[in-house]
């Protein structure tokens, strides 16, 4: 398969926004990092979305790829940023390919319910471990890139990585979505006896679907800590999954950067929203949220789509 | 690509450029701001469970004590107007959303809002991770309230932040001294405790300090209800079989007071005397729903347990005026920060705006006038404030809360030294505290 032209457009967007990062102040760089991990774990939610599943536990992987990030300084003595993400996707596909066993043979609320109360025993069982910290967490060592340290320009380090795995997956994706298991995935949600008829295994597709989505939430987990510097048991909680679903429906599941779009466009309207009504914000953001959904019920990919409607 | 389709492109991609770059301008702006002012971010809960007997109290402290700074009202040593000369200007950012968000609002104050200082964080997961990005920063910041221990075990040899509160390992270490001192034949205690990291760390040092100070005393039982549960009968009745005379508990806000409320209705406060680490918060809401002889603390020197000088009654007064109820602890150690800020920036020596350099160097290892009297910076390295724990018991009497029995521990008593962590302080049997 030959570089077509969605991979082009996504390579140039990656470069301007990596060259623009150098001229943004320091604050736009650390939301950007955040955005773009937020937008990776929301990358997981779309994949089972996209053949039919609404998994309220993505939380689980993000915080094993967080909690990954962190132990691996702390108790392993691991500093290589890639080698530690390396661990959590390690870690996120072993946790997954068990679980996904079990949940991939649920369907609708039940898959909903059966993910989200897995997030919820991994923070319970965090919640418990006095010894790392319960609740309050605890923080990632400083860490190398390269053999570059983070002490000095950290943030700009984390952001470059981020949109190096962002680029990357949204790459990887784009053809997994146009390959023979993605397309499998999308035709498990319209019919899947028909699936059946044809010979395609959906326990296996949905399976292979759910530990790559796992793995892509663990890369996120991981950028995040990278950044922030600090976990703690709320990536687990079942409103961070929750957060993520939402993200989800606001870019709608139409190309594989409506996710980083949303996530940014979300966390911008929320920082935003915090600093201008510190009593108030989770109204403006509700407000906006709601009126996005409203007028783009599929998302804000729809604005970039627009032209079927018209055609039709 | 159709025309249409094009033309849509481009009116997209022209609105997401302005809408970055209208991002990038406010931030600009913000940086044209004028100097004449100092600019302080505040950071507390003002919203989700904790705003009510914590956060927004704590904002409302820091509101009083700013416009008393502004207008210099305040008593001597404060009698000067605005900071270093400075009106001292204060943004506030709500502590909601956990660790990784706070992290990103303080950036976003530091470097977007350019405020000169920041005080804030109840939490202390936010507290463990706010702190090296601080350093990080270089920004002059103040812990008012969080309680953990490993705060400067974790951040170590810190620069530019500074916790004027004490740890939660004083108030139970000064617990059970109360208790030692006040209750001695005590033998059955029992605890139930958030199950959190505030309730388990509460609850270990408790029952660690009770091992050393009254070896006799059993812990029969200790019960970890979620935080924000509301509705405690399974624990009390599993705490009432085993008999307790004590019940520790570092509850706090509405789940300490509905437990108060329900176990003083189901007699368990008939059989034991409930010994509540925060229970000063609740001192002018219990209304008699605590028994008389309840011990509360308040975290040290605070709210109810303030010393009698200028600066407490003119807090007392001042707060009670503009808000109705008398100052709880969290009011009170929002306000101390907020001095020990006004202490800094007057005492830096700078000309305008005094830097976060300048700052850090006046607040290190100095000795401040606050509400809660004179308050020592004095460990980790100057950074951490050393006070004296206070326990009392509560009293309703002619429709008022009270406090009586009042003890008071000074700070080496409770907290332990430089160079010990607080838990292998206690076991080797406090080494290096003076009671007296």
């Amino acid at each position: 398969m030959t570089t077509d032209r969605t991979e082009l457009a996504l390579i140039a967007v990656a470069i301007a926004v990596a060259a623009a990062a150098l001229f943004s102040p320091n604050w736009l760089v650390f939301t950007l990092t955040l955005a773009l991990s937020t937008g990776m774990v929301v990358m997981g939610v779309v994949m089972l979305m996209r053949a039919g599943l609404v998994s309220f536990g993505q939380g689980l992987f993000y915080c094993l790829g967080g909690y990954a990030v962190g132990l691996g300084g702390r108790f392993l003595g691991i500093t290589d940023a890639l080698a530690l993400i390396g661990l959590g996707v390690v870690t996120t596909v072993v946790v997954a390919m068990i679980l996904g066993l079990l949940v991939t043979r649920y369907r609708e609320i039940f898959f909903a319910m059966l993910s989200l109360a897995f997030s919820m025993i991994l923070y319970g069982l965090l919640v418990k471990s006095h010894g790392l910290g319960s609740t309050d967490g605890f923080g990632v060592v400083d860490w190398t890139l390269f053999g570059m340290s983070s002490e000095s320009n950290g943030s700009l380090m984390a952001l470059m990585l981020a949109i190096a795995l962002a680029l990357a997956i949204a790459l990887f994706l784009n053809r997994y979505f146009k390959s023979s298991v993605g397309l499998a995935c999308e035709a498990i949600r319209e019919n899947e006896v028909r699936v059946e008829y044809m010979g395609i295994s959906r326990q296996q597709t949905l399976y292979i679907n759910y530990v790559i989505a796992a793995a892509v939430g663990s890369v996120g987990g991981s950028m995040t800590a990278l950044a922030a510097g600090h976990v703690d048991p709320t990536m687990a909680y079942w409103t961070i999954s929750g957060e993520f679903v939402f993200i989800a429906i606001l870019g709608g599941t139409g190309h594989v950067a409506a996710p980083f779009i949303a996530a940014l466009i979300f966390t911008l309207v929320r920082t935003y929203a915090i600093e201008l009504a510190p009593n108030a914000w989770q109204m403006i953001l509700g407000i906006v949220l709601l009126l996005i959904i409203l007028f783009l019920p599929k998302g804000i990919w729809s604005l970039f789509t627009r032209k079927k409607r018209a055609a039709s | 690509m159709k025309p249409s389709n094009r033309l849509q492109k481009t009116l997209l991609s022209t609105a997401t450029s302005l809408a970055l770059a209208s991002v990038g301008m406010v931030g600009l702006a913000a940086t044209a701001h004028a100097q004449d002012s100092f600019k302080v971010g505040f950071v507390t809960f003002l919203s989700g469970g904790a705003s009510g007997p914590f956060g927004v109290p704590a904002s409302q402290g820091a509101k009083v004590v700013v416009d008393a700074i502004n207008s210099g009202s305040l008593p001597a040593p404060y009698d000067s107007k605005g900071v270093n000369g400075l009106n001292l200007e204060m943004v506030e950012v709500d502590e909601a959303g956990g660790p990784t968000k706070q992290v990103e609002e303080y950036r976003n104050l530091v470097e977007r809002q350019k405020v000169n200082a920041v005080i804030g964080y109840i939490s202390s997961g936010d507290c463990l991770a706010v702190g090296p990005v601080a350093e990080e920063m270089k920004t002059f910041t103040i812990a008012f309230d969080c309680g953990t221990s490993r705060m400067f075990e974790e951040l170590k040899n810190p620069r530019y932040v500074f916790r004027t509160g004490l740890d939660a390992v004083a108030d139970n270490v000064g617990a059970a001294r109360y208790l030692a001192d006040t209750r001695p034949d005590a033998v059955r205690i029992a605890g139930i405790q958030q199950n959190y990291a505030w309730g388990q760390d509460s609850w270990q040092d408790f029952t660690l300090a009770m091992e050393q100070l009254m070896p006799d005393a059993e812990i029969v039982n200790n019960q970890m209800p979620q935080i924000f549960q509301g509705s405690y009968s399974t624990e009390i009745s599993a705490l009432q079989t085993r008999r307790p005379e004590i019940v520790h508990s570092s509850m706090w806000g509405g789940d300490m007071e509905s437990f108060v409320a329900q176990a003083n209705a189901r007699g368990l406060l008939a059989q034991a005397t409930a010994l509540l680490t925060t229970g000063e918060s609740g001192l002018h809401r219990f209304d008699g729903q605590a028994p008389n002889g309840t011990i509360v603390g308040g975290r040290g020197p605070f709210g109810g347990f303030m010393p009698e000088n200028d600066l407490s009654q003119w807090f007392n007064k001042a707060y009670e005026e503009k808000y109705g109820t008398p100052p709880s602890y969290p009011a009170a150690k929002a306000a101390q920060a907020i001095l020990a800020l006004k202490y800094a920036a007057d005492n830096a020596g700078a000309e305008g705006v005094p830097s976060a350099d300048q700052l850090a160097a006046a607040l290190k290892g100095a000795s401040f006038e606050s509400v809660s009297g004179t308050v020592r910076m004095s460990l980790a390295g100057g950074h951490q404030a050393l006070q004296p724990m206070l326990y009392g018991e509560y009293h309703f009497a002619d429709g008022k809360g009270e406090l009586r029995n009042v003890k008071s521990y000074p700070g080496d008593c409770v907290s332990a030294p430089d160079g010990y962590n607080a838990q292998q302080w206690i076991r080797e049997g406090f080494p290096g505290s003076s009671c007296d």
